[in-house]
């Protein structure tokens, strides 16, 4: 059963200079107990779809299509129902902040203070609480003393998912929780959310550039480029026989330590992320694509069928003659 | 120290040593007590050769990286270039300078945003006042792969994407023509997709000039990238050293084996547990003891070794190219 459905979503920044398209026509599934993975290169619109789905953007966004959690549009909703679903039913840990944490306030208390502005603690039992959480995340329950600062970067991250797990959500979205992390501590921090996903049967949506790791963790995966699902599909299938040309560059730039073919032999993708005020024509991944042909700058791509419930959207994976049901963006 | 002499050729391969760390300390106050963040060091860079610094964060990376450019003095030990103790005079420190070229982490960091990309690449052959600057900006910058160059010229740095923003700042450290290249962390900042193109590019200057580069990183796919040698720290000291093939293949410190049994592939992982190493209390006997899979499961005792873990420290590995690493276990079972 669906937890999360995607139709047709798009999000366009208005500035100065002009709309800024950041995600155009994103339509994908998310089953309840499940992860979702969301991989991508800065500026294809990762975070910006992990924000529309929680209606977290600034105003000067405009959010297209329809997001249906449980069945119920999100952008539809009442604001009341709304913040309902913000403190109960899902969560979002935020890229980049870890950083963000008053430095000058106890861990303790930050945990707690969502807790009783919603009610979901009184003063008195709130402290028990949080030491509840701080051991779902590994951490003693001293620590809720602690001020950020006396704190890795690790045990920081582990500080944000307790925050997010403090609502018991049923869904947890996560916005790269683990870059800039070293290789041990994201480790860690990767088998603390295996082991939550495992254990309370939570659904995840985990963003990350970073191909490896996401098809560790998650189910399936998504690839976005310029603000487009270019490939979706079982996670390591996706990473370890990719059919987009973009996802392969991707699953290349991390290599397997031990691989003879990578040895000395750094993959790259050539060429600049495209500009989203000025994409390229066609498929907009044909500037930097090593397998375009004549027809890429102008071609109607679209999400084709790629194998059991596989789609990517290349011309190398057009059918033959594609049926019109096989053309629409609906998705798994 | 296990050696009086450390050997000025390194024993083994036809590459001569460039650069070396003999028996380096370096010790900052902290909360009154001393961190000693490099505790013994040992470490030669060959010419033309690319060595791997990896570990954790906190190990004491870019404390050596500092170090081994000047920027940081050791409390004891000394630094060697060519052969000769570097000095930290500012004149000497400026000759060096040319010679040894740090390449920072994070371009967005270390560019000024007020300063168009002639000017940052320029700045370096200004202060050494060397004749030609427009030719030498222009070539470097080519040489770090933006070309033409001229196109880049009056760009300023949010006018650029990340990979290009660290492709200026390795043409800012390649405008002095340097011999050696101190990289630290060079693509923890950018993208996949652009990583491989920049590690390519050290990969060539290594080809074509001849660069020698130490790579400071915890990304052990960098290493098997790009590096010819890697060399392991955990807590100030460098705990297993050798060709990447060797160590990244069949590693014999468990540090090293936990590392690397955490990569998202890898079969059986060991997540190591526990606070991050803290340099103002290395513990006693192996450093590593206290976290070591190998002493916890009891395969150190069955070796007979889970005494000599917890108290007789390990000497500090030689700056040779074999492999090489600091364990008890190790010594006695290969
Ligand atoms: N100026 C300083 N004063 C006090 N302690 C310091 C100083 N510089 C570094 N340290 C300490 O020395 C240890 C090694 O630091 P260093 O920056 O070399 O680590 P690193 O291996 O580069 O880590 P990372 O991977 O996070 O960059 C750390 O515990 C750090 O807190
Ligand atoms: N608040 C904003 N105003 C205008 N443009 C924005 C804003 N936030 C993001 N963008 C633009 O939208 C695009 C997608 O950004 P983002 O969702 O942050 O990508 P990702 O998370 O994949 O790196 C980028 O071109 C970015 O510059
Ligand atoms: S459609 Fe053409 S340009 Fe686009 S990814 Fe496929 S081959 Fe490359
Ligand atoms: S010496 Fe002993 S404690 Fe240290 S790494 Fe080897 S087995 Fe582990
Ligand atoms: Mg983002
Ligand atoms: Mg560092």
């Amino acid at each position: 059963m669906a937890l999360l459905e995607l139709d047709d979503v798009s999000v366009t920044y208005r500035i100065a200079a002009g709309e800024v398209p950041a995600v155009r026509g994103v339509s994908l599934t998310l089953d309840a107990g499940t992860a979702l993975g969301v991989a991508g290169e800065s500026g294809s619109g990762k975070s910006t779809l992990a924000m529309a789905l929680l209606r977290l953007l600034p105003r000067d966004a405009r959010v297209g299509g329809r997001i249906l959690l449980d069945g119920d549009d999100v952008l539809a909703m009442k604001w009341g129902r709304l913040r309902a679903v913000r403190w109960a039913e899902a969560s979002i840990v935020f890229q980049g902040a870890q950083h963000g944490l008053n430095p000058v306030q106890r861990i303790g208390d930050q945990i707690a203070e969502p807790l009783l502005v919603h009610g979901l603690a009184k003063p008195d039992s709130a402290r028990g609480r949080v030491a509840e959480l701080l051991e779902q995340v590994g951490l003693p329950a001293w620590r809720a003393r602690s001020y950020p600062h006396e704190l890795s970067g690790g045990q920081r991250q582990r500080i944000m998912i307790a925050m997010a797990l403090a609502c018991s959500p049923r869904l947890i979205i996560a916005d790269e929780p683990t870059t800039a992390l070293d290789v041990m501590v994201q480790a860690q921090v990767l088998t603390l959310i295996k082991e939550l996903l495992a254990e309370r049967g939570i659904s995840l949506i985990m963003i990350s550039h970073d191909l490896s790791v996401l098809a560790d963790v998650c189910d399936r995966l998504a690839v976005m480029y310029a603000g487009r699902v270019v490939e979706h599909g079982p996670s390591r299938e996706v990473f370890h026989d990719p059919k987009h040309p973009y996802s392969a560059a991707l699953a290349a730039a991390f290599p397997t330590v031990g691989d003879p073919v990578s040895r000395l032999a750094p993959k790259g993708l050539g060429g600049d992320p495209p500009d989203p005020m000025d994409l390229p024509p066609g498929c907009s991944f044909h500037p930097r694509c090593p397998v375009a042909l004549d027809e890429c700058p102008t071609l109607d791509v679209k999400l084709w069928p790629a194998g059991p419930e596989r789609r990517a959207a290349c011309v190398h994976v057009r059918p033959e003659q594609a049926e019109p049901a096989e053309t629409t963006l609906e998705v798994s | 120290m296990t050696e009086t002499q450390a050997p000025v050729e390194a024993v083994g391969t036809a590459r001569p040593t460039l650069l070396e760390a003999r028996d380096l300390h370096v010790e900052f106050p902290s909360r009154g007590r001393a961190a000693r963040a490099v505790d013994g060091v040992d470490l030669a860079i060959g010419e033309g050769e690319i060595v791997a610094l990896v570990g954790e964060s906190g190990c004491g990376k870019t404390t050596l990286a500092r170090t081994l450019l000047g920027l940081e003095r050791p409390t004891s030990g000394s630094v060697l270039y060519g052969g000769t103790a570097l000095e930290y005079g500012s004149k000497a420190l400026k000759a060096y300078r040319r010679e040894v070229q740090l390449v920072l982490q994070d371009p967005m960091g270390s560019l000024n945003p007020r300063q168009t990309v002639y000017e940052a690449v320029a700045e370096g052959p200004r202060i050494h006042g060397l004749a030609g600057e427009q030719e030498i900006v222009a070539s470097a910058l080519s040489r770090a792969g933006l070309r033409p160059p001229e196109r880049f010229f009056l760009r300023y740095p949010h006018e650029l994407s990340g990979g290009q923003r660290q492709r200026v700042v390795i043409a800012g450290a390649l405008a002095l023509e340097p011999k050696v290249l101190i990289a630290d962390e060079p693509v923890a900042s950018l993208d996949a997709s652009v990583r491989g193109e920049i590690l390519a590019l050290l990969l060539r200057l290594r080809d074509e000039l001849g660069l020698s580069a130490l790579v400071v990183t915890h990304d052990l796919g960098l290493a098997w990238n790009i590096a010819d040698r890697v060399a392991v720290m955990y807590l100030g000291r460098i705990v297993e050293s050798g060709p990447v093939e060797q160590v990244l293949t069949a590693p014999r410190h468990p540090y090293t084996q936990a590392l690397l049994s955490v990569l998202p592939e890898s079969p059986e992982r060991v997540v190591l547990t526990g606070e991050p190493p803290d340099p103002t209390r290395i513990p006693g006997g192996c450093r590593f003891h206290a976290r070591c899979q190998v002493l916890a499961s009891g395969r150190a005792a069955e070796a007979g070794v889970d005494g000599r873990c917890r108290t007789e420290p390990l000497s500090v590995l030689p700056a040779v190219p074999t492999a090489q690493a600091a364990c008890h276990y190790a010594a006695v079972t290969d």
